[in-house]
């Protein structure tokens, strides 16, 4: 793989001349604003940038990226993006999915992209809900969640996007939401990674599952309830002025992650974890923190790069075809062959 | 019947006169490596410079219950030293190396033919697994036949003794002592097989060994052994074939072949998406060791995911290849129909088999025509290749890489489990005799006005080929209805009513050559009409009937959709056409909607291949009404 060249760009060249029609105030806005404003900064190329998506709202988002793009069918994005990064490993490629998509129909496809570690960003955007077929309940909608499909409620437990990627096998998690001015720095982190790396985006769907992720994602009180981790930092929550600035502690009795006080700063005397992006071991709890009792994680959660799949494909090829013959002729007479002359006959 | 037909010359073992042809089975348990036997019987065959063909007729099951009845595992070859089109209607000598193989396969073999029997296997546990009350051994029930029986299991223990190896490990080798035999009796040469053997247990020099002395103990028994009666040696002579270098050939191998020819002459690396499935397998098998022609290979975690690997390496300038059989490529159906709406190259394989739904994963059948045709939402074309040999998947899969690439489509390309697995002599062609279609990718916009037009269409209605990284021409495709020329997302219905009519006119405007006929007039009371794996018997079946003075022609169909522009008019020159197919009649659908012809269906769905006996009498029974 080449590396590759930096081009200056500004947000107006990841712009196409499509309207977009996602409905107004859709999360989605504010996510294809952060990717464009995002692309520049990373020294992105459009001409090398694929954006490959399934069905569903968050998919539409190909045709508003003046790059190359592939709105494909449902649930199968991650294996058109895998032939696509088989067949031109120096393309960059964005993927783009949904709760709906990624976890339901295509979560076959999900769990083999990851496990392979195709070098790609994937985007899972999660509204816990399915927005285009207006407003089914989605495979991570909350228990009781309310619609269409399930008036008095639904009684199926949810997946969880994270946990589901890391135990696929992902190398890198994150966690992000639509209008947080962080997502930015999340998304350059995942473009860092080489291999598949596993980006949840809440996405607040207006019309049919509104505002399901203010608990955490309001700005009121968002410090207490939001925790950014940052590799090398504390597992830091909260402040002074909203009733004291909290930590995550290793509880070794019950082998899970209990909240403590810090007082006067003295994080280190509470026992406050350091945030390791390469512990996976911690990673798996990050990700399964119960929301309510816990902050809900954020940030780079997990980032652990291992060889991908295509370099792994390529160089077996490479082995492979090392000091071989490539004549069709000689390939075509393979075997045991014999000559007719003639009429007569000649075993050779 | 009027007369034998050619296929059906009886071995004429007694008189030792030298048979024009010879049709021999194997058959055994699934364990006792008949399908190995059979194949190095027709290279030998092959080597010694017999025309052939051959019939793998062998269980779903992997290790069926050893001696169980659906356990059997069969090879047929038919060989002689003149044209041979089918693996043959009836054996003149089956080798029957248990009491059920024996069972069933005895009611195929032609009277007066020869089994050869391992006695050692006709034990009381055998006999009963195979549903005998009474050995057929002493009941008299072989009467019919010629019977050579004898332990070729303690044979083959003895023989292999000094390689001290255990009962059951040395028992392993029987296929080899039969097969030693088989060679003896067809005076073919050992060498090559030895050279194999050696070369399959490199590592394992006792086991090479071992087999080695079991083939030459089948061998030296067959020369020396004093048996009066039916075992004697035959002379095939060679047949006489256009001059050239030859090699045998499976339409497994064929197809993988012709996709590599197909893709070098396109000049574009091949990627190839597959997932295991019977009788499929085997082309992935094949193409995972052709690395170094450009080929990528990858197993995906299903069909879907296979086909939608191979679009995206499509879509990012690579020739997409996917394999399967009936049920798989009922999953791909979505993802076809995206690669229509993008108008993407892609190469599809369908090796039919037995169906609906599982059905007979290791049977033959024809039964996806309408499918492959029909077979997907909306109005969704595309066109439809049918491979009629082994050796003709090799031009078959050239051919629909051509077309895909020059018209931007995907394109089905149908053999069947038949073609798959069966084995023929193949002249080997020469590469440079096949005319190169080599791919111009779009490099630099097409519209002076700006934007790149993604969907502006040739002369030949296809679209520009654009691979990601190109400069300039970023665009957006999707299975959303595109715009006209653009190629941006448009719900107008003008547009949709030009873009269905486009897709339409595509495909029904490829070029392809005329209809001609395959053997007979152009003209007469009868035309039969095949497509397929039905070529060779319907061949046969035909040149006997024309021997028999019957006004009948052969016309086999390569292009069975988008139909030779010529068909119509071709078929009314005859008063009567008739199709025998492996399914219920769908080719004759086609023809009776496409042609508004007369067709009539024979049809056949047990899971083989038409013998041509049943085919003679189907004609004559036609020309007859």
């Amino acid at each position: 793989m080449n590396a590759p060249v930096k081009v200056e760009t500004t947000l107006k060249d990841w712009e196409t001349d499509q309207e977009v029609r996602w409905c107004p105030g859709c999360g989605d806005y504010a996510i294809l604003k952060a990717v464009q404003r995002t692309l520049p900064q990373l020294g992105s190329d459009p001409a090398n940038t694929v954006f490959i998506s399934g069905i569903g709202c968050s998919s539409r988002f190909p045709y508003y990226m003046e790059t190359y793009g592939f709105h494909t069918i449902h649930g199968r994005a991650p294996a058109f993006a895998t032939g696509v990064k088989l067949a031109n490993p120096d393309l960059d490629i964005w993927m783009v999915t949904g709760d709906g998509d990624g976890l339901s129909i295509g979560g076959n496809h999900l769990l083999h992209v990851l496990r392979r570690n195709v070098n790609m960003q994937i985007m899972l955007f999660n509204n816990e809900i399915y927005g285009l077929t207006k407003g089914q309940y989605s495979p991570t909608s909350r228990i009781g969640t309310k619609t269409p499909s399930t008036p008095i409620g639904s009684v199926d437990r949810p997946a969880q996007p994270c946990a589901f990627a890391l135990g696929a096998g992902a190398r890198f998690v994150a966690r992000g939401f639509d209008v947080s001015k962080n997502l930015p720095d999340v998304l350059k982190a995942a473009h860092a990674h080489q291999g598949a790396a596993f980006i949840e985006i809440f996405q607040n769907c207006i019309v049919y599952n509104k505002d399901v992720f203010n608990e955490f994602a309001a700005p009121k009180g968002a410090e207490d309830r939001q925790l950014w981790l940052e590799d090398g930092q504390p597992m830091l929550f909260g402040s002074e002025k909203t009733g004291g600035v909290k930590g995550l502690k290793f509880d070794r009795q019950n082998c899970c992650l209990e909240v403590v006080d810090v007082v006067d700063g003295d994080w280190e005397a509470a026992g406050v974890l350091v945030h390791d992006v390469t512990n996976r071991s911690a990673a798996h709890m990050l990700v399964e923190l119960p929301f309510g009792e816990f902050p809900m994680a954020l940030g780079v959660i997990y980032d652990d790069p291992r060889p991908t799949y295509e370099s792994g494909v390529i160089e077996e090829r490479k082995r492979a075809s090392e000091g071989k013959d490539t004549s069709i002729a000689k390939l075509l007479a393979k075997g045991q062959t014999w000559t007719v002359s003639g009429t007569a006959q000649d075993p050779v | 019947m009027a007369t034998q037909a050619a296929d059906n010359s009886a071995l004429d073992i007694e008189t030792g006169t030298a048979p024009d042809a010879v049709v021999v089975r194997f058959a055994g348990d699934s364990g006792d490596g008949m399908q190995l036997t059979g194949g190095q019987f027709t290279l030998s065959t092959a080597l010694a410079g017999n025309d052939l063909a051959t019939f793998p007729d062998f269980p779903a099951e992997i290790r069926a219950p050893q001696g169980t009845l659906f356990g059997v595992s069969a090879f047929q070859i038919n060989f002689g030293s003149r044209e041979i089109s089918t693996a043959g209607d009836a054996p003149d000598v089956l080798v029957a190396m248990n009491p059920a193989a024996l069972k069933t396969n005895l009611d195929a073999l032609k009277p007066g033919g020869l089994i050869i029997i391992d006695t050692g296997e006709f034990t009381k546990r055998n006999l009963d697994k195979a549903k005998y009350d009474v050995s057929p051994l002493e009941d008299g029930s072989l009467a019919k036949w010629k019977v050579l029986a004898f332990d070729i299991s303690a044979l083959t223990i003895e023989a292999v003794k000094p390689f001290g190896l255990g009962n059951k490990d040395a028992l392993r080798s029987k296929n080899m002592w039969t097969l030693g035999l088989a060679l003896w009796m067809f005076d073919r040469d050992r060498q090559p097989i030895v050279d194999w053997l050696n070369a399959k247990f490199k590592n394992k020099p006792d086991i090479a060994g071992a087999n080695i002395a079991a083939l030459n103990a089948g061998h030296a028994y067959g020369e020396t052994a004093e048996i009066s009666g039916p075992l004697e040696q035959v002379h095939v002579a060679p047949v006489s074939s256009e001059p050239g270098l030859y090699r045998t050939i499976t339409g497994a191998e064929a197809v993988s072949l012709g996709l590599v020819a197909g893709a070098q002459l396109a000049g574009l690396p091949m990627f190839f998406g597959g997932y295991p499935i019977t009788p499929a397998s085997s082309i992935l098998h094949h193409l995972a060791r052709m690395k170094e022609f450009g080929v990528t290979t990858f197993q995906a975690e299903d069909e879907i995911a296979a086909i939608c690997a191979a679009i995206g390496a499509s879509y990012a300038g690579q020739l997409g290849v996917t394999s399967s059989s009936g049920p798989g490529i009922a999953l791909k159906t979505e993802a076809m129909g995206l690669a229509i709406m993008t108008e993407l190259p892609l190469v599809i394989v369908n090796s039919q088999r037995g169906g609906p739904s599982t059905g007979l994963p290791t049977k033959t059948e024809q039964s996806d025509l309408y499918q492959a045709v029909y077979g997907r939402n909306g109005d969704a074309p595309l066109p439809v290749i049918a491979a009629s040999s082994p050796a003709d998947v090799f031009e078959c899969a050239i051919e629909a890489c051509r077309i895909a690439v020059e018209y931007m489509t995907p394109v089905m390309l149908l053999t069947d489990g038949y073609i798959a697995n069966a084995a023929e002599p193949w002249k080997v062609p020469d590469p440079e005799s096949f005319e190169p279609f080599e791919v111009e990718f779009l490099t630099e916009t097409n519209n002076p006005d700006g934007k790149v037009l993604a969907y502006k269409r040739d002369e030949k209605g296809a679209r520009p080929w654009i691979k990601p990284g190109t400069p300039g021409l970023m665009h957006r495709i999707g299975g959303i209805e595109k715009q006209q020329d653009t190629g941006n997302i448009d719900y107008d219905p003008a547009n949709h009513q030009a873009m269905t009519d486009a897709r339409k006119a595509k495909i029904d405007n490829i070029a392809i050559p005329d209809q001609g006929v395959t053997l007979g007039d152009e003209g007469g009371k009868l035309a039969v009409v095949g497509w397929g794996s039905t070529f060779g018997p319907i061949r046969r079946a035909v040149d006997n009937c024309r021997r028999r003075g019957l006004d009948v022609s052969h016309l086999h169909f390569r292009h069975v959709w988008p139909l030779p522009a010529n068909s119509g008019e071709l078929l009314r020159k005859y008063d009567k056409v008739l199709v025998p197919e492996m399914n219920t009649g769908q080719f004759k659908t086609v023809l009776r909607d496409q042609l508004l012809v007369d067709a009539k269906s024979y049809t056949k769905t047990s899971g083989q291949p038409f013998k041509i006996a049943e085919l003679e009498a189907a004609i004559e029974l036609a020309l007859e009404s």
